[in-house]
């Protein structure tokens, strides 16, 4: 892959979109509100993320075991189990599945995993046709998009984008009105899920103990792709295995609160094996793809608890960058400042050069997230790393070194200060820095600042003494 | 009559250079207070800005230099809370392990105190007269509250201000698009999520915007001043310590 172009531009670029602007504003606030008035009502809220996040560690401690244990447990209940090293083997192995079974339209419930590998796009080139029939998915997939949000995929679009979209897709004039876009939807849809002979989804969970297979849905498109189409698959990545039940109520106790503010999402789908003999509805076969695709080598490292994560998206909707750029900018599947960590994990360090600093480190993230994973301090490890392995820029590195041996010396920082002030002089207006040459201009372009003082406090306090 | 309490000023690099003037409010209220107050020389910078763009050598060298400076101070008090944070919780990490400064490190982290905190929590401090007059807001700074979980400290003594109407900002707890480098890496970013705060500001009716942060006063008067706001932004100090021709 080459590089794609660099995010401050995209960003620049975002910050322009009137429209952008205003749905990301209107939706995150929405979201904001919602989550915190979920948690304000449920004082045994904090305990429970506390107790999630305990969950998620002892789980990743022996995850090996849990996900034979699951593993087992699906093949048991007569359903299929393959394991996937990276997004190729995942992707192969689906349309490996579409080829044998003569698939030829697939549905899909909302999912980022199979967004991670890129799916829609090796099932079209393969002669299947991918439906997505999460709305906000739908919306995007008409307007051959990528998803913007972890959870609210058309998050960037106005009810009047998404009206106009629809009018010109489906050839009828719709209103603005959601409710009538949505029983558009589901009119286009309903046809679709009778005529696909395969549901694919992703998995919020799968429970070990049982082999269970946890859909967290709302629009109850999730059911029908899960029952209606004769062979169903689940796309997971491999840390979302959980030890239990009671470890699920846990979570379920928390994701929707976090995601949506709502207590549970509408719809929890519990799916365990293909339909048993007996059963009226289900699918002939059950496929559970366990995919590592990066993620198994980050246990070790110092981004493991990116791999606690539950894809709530809580952290986008709080993270002052992404509200004012939205998913797009960050140009890869997972946007905000979790994807930046999960884009380290699944492409490299060198994916992230630029994205690592696309944070203020204002903690908003970490204080929302409902597994407590502590990203400001895995962003400063990543921004770590980039220096050691010499991917952050030769200019920068050099910069950062010079910095460094001036602030560790009390001389160096005084001439440096005294430097500065002859410098400045030529720029000051009325007591204000307004614009600057090199790297000061970064600032000056949009903000004033403040001269050096003529006199440092460590000259002062003499005064003081 | 009783020890006074001593505290050593860590005044930190940019109210060294940019503001002397915060560092003068800090001394002359901390001595109206009884407070003994001294400025152990040879310092510079707590290491941060080098810290948070990933050069954690050059941070611990600097660290390295700090901790020493302050290995005899009661108390360390410091006028941020990023910078405190970093102190707090960052150095015992950073340089805990060198022989040398290790348990040094683990010292200055118990003994550093944001200045609104070492004020109401070890001062006990709640009231204070001021001769500064006039409606202001208080914007929280993402490490002193999040990073050290404080945010009833500043707005305390700022309610407790005869003569000083503390109205709440809206979005207060939001950050201010700072960020330390991100300000110059991201430009456009850094002053977009800056125009927002500056609205918020302005919808207080506010005549000063109140942080205890100086990297974030940067941010938030820089802004004001490019818009020809008559909003002021002035560090906690500055408020407390009342009029002050500096």
């Amino acid at each position: 892959m080459t590089a794609s172009p660099r995010f401050g531009e995209r960003a620049a670029v975002a910050l322009k979109d009137a429209f952008l602007q205003e749905a990301l504003e209107i939706a995150t606030t929405k979201f904001i509100g919602l989550r915190k008035d979920s948690f304000a009502g449920f004082p045994e809220g904090e305990g429970l993320r506390d107790q999630a996040r305990a969950i998620k560690e002892a789980t990743l401690q022996k995850l090996d075991h849990y996900l034979e244990q699951v593993a087992d447990n699906v093949e048991r209940l007569g359903g299929h189990v393959h394991w996937a090293a990276t997004a190729e083997e995942a992707r192969e192995t689906i349309l490996g599945l579409c080829r044998d079974r003569g698939v030829k339209m697939a549905v899909k419930s909302k999912s980022m995993a199979t967004e991670e590998i890129e799916l829609n796009e090796a099932l079209e080139r393969a002669g299947v046709t991918p439906i997505e029939t999460d709305l906000g998915e739908y919306i995007i997939q008409l307007a051959h998009e990528k998803p913007s949000h972890i959870i609210a995929p058309a998050i960037h679009k106005t009810k009047g984008q998404v009206a106009d979209l629809f009018s010109r897709e489906l050839n009828e004039r719709f209103a603005a009105d959601p409710e009538v876009l949505t029983a558009a939807a589901r009119k286009e849809l309903r046809q679709k899920f009778l005529q696909a002979d395969m549901g694919i989804t992703g998995a919020n969970f799968a429970v070990a103990d049982t082999g269970t297979v946890v859909l967290v849905t709302n629009e109850g498109n999730g059911r029908m792709v899960t029952s209606l189409p004769r062979i169903h698959v689940a796309v997971m990545g491999i840390e979302k295995v959980i030890p239990s039940m009671t470890d699920l109520m846990v979570f379920l106790a928390i994701l929707a609160r976090s995601a949506t503010g709502q207590k549970l999402s509408v719809y929890t789908t519990l799916v365990r094996g293909p339909r048993r003999s007996g059963e009226v509805d289900g699918p002939e076969e059950f496929h559970l793809i366990l995919m590592d695709n990066g993620r198994s080598r980050q246990i070790a490292g110092a981004l493991r608890e990116a791999l606690y994560c539950l894809r709530c998206g809580a952290c986008l909707n709080v993270c002052p960058v992404y509200r004012q750029i939205g998913g797009h900018a960050y140009g890869e599947t997972y946007p905000g400042p979790i994807g930046i960590l999960l884009t380290a994990m699944l492409k490299g360090d060198r994916a992230v050069k630029d994205l690592a600093h696309a944070s203020s480190l204002c903690g908003a993230c970490q204080e929302v997230c409902p597994v407590g994973i502590d990203i400001p301090r895995m962003l400063i490890a990543l921004r770590h790393r980039l220096d050691r392995e010499r991917i952050a820029p030769l200019g920068e590195r050099l910069m950062f070194r010079i910095f460094g041996r001036v602030l560790a010396s009390p001389a160096l920082f005084r001439l440096g200060a005294a430097l500065g002030r002859l410098a400045q002089r030529p720029f000051v207006r009325d007591g204000r820095l307004r614009s600057l040459p090199l790297l000061f201009g970064r600032w000056t372009r949009s903000r004033d600042l403040p001269p050096l003082a003529r006199r440092t406090f460590s000259e002062r306090w003499k005064d003081l003494a | 009559m009783k020890n006074p309490v001593r505290a050593s000023l860590l005044v930190t690099c940019l109210v060294d250079l940019f503001y002397p003037e915060i560092g003068v409010a800090i001394v002359k209220l901390l001595r109206r207070l009884g407070v003994a107050v001294d400025f152990p020389p040879g310092q510079t910078c707590c290491g941060l800005p080098l810290f948070n763009s990933g050069y954690h050598e050059e941070a611990a060298r600097v660290a390295r230099r700090m901790i020493p400076i302050f290995s005899g101070s009661e108390h360390v008090v410091v006028p941020s809370g990023s910078c405190a944070w970093m102190i707090k919780k960052e150095y015992p990490g950073l340089v805990g392990d060198d022989p040398a400064v290790g348990s040094q490190a683990r010292t200055m982290a118990e003994r550093t105190h944001e200045l609104s905190q070492f004020l109401v929590k070890v001062l006990g401090v709640t009231r204070l007269e001021t001769d500064f007059r006039g409606r202001v807001t208080y914007h929280d700074s993402c490490h002193l509250l999040r990073g050290l979980g404080e945010s009833q400290s500043p707005r305390t003594l700022l309610g407790g201000l005869p003569g000083v109407e503390l109205v709440e900002l809206p979005g207060a707890d939001e950050c201010c698009g700072f960020g330390g480098s991100f300000s110059v890496r991201f430009p456009e970013v850094s002053t977009s999520i800056l125009d927002k705060k500056i609205a918020n500001i302005e919808k207080t009716g506010a005549g000063c915007v109140v942080a205890c942060d100086a990297g974030c006063l940067m941010q938030m008067s820089g802004g004001l001043s490019r818009k020809g706001s008559p909003v002021k932004s002035l560090h906690l100090a500055q408020i407390l310590s009342g009029s002050d021709p500096s």
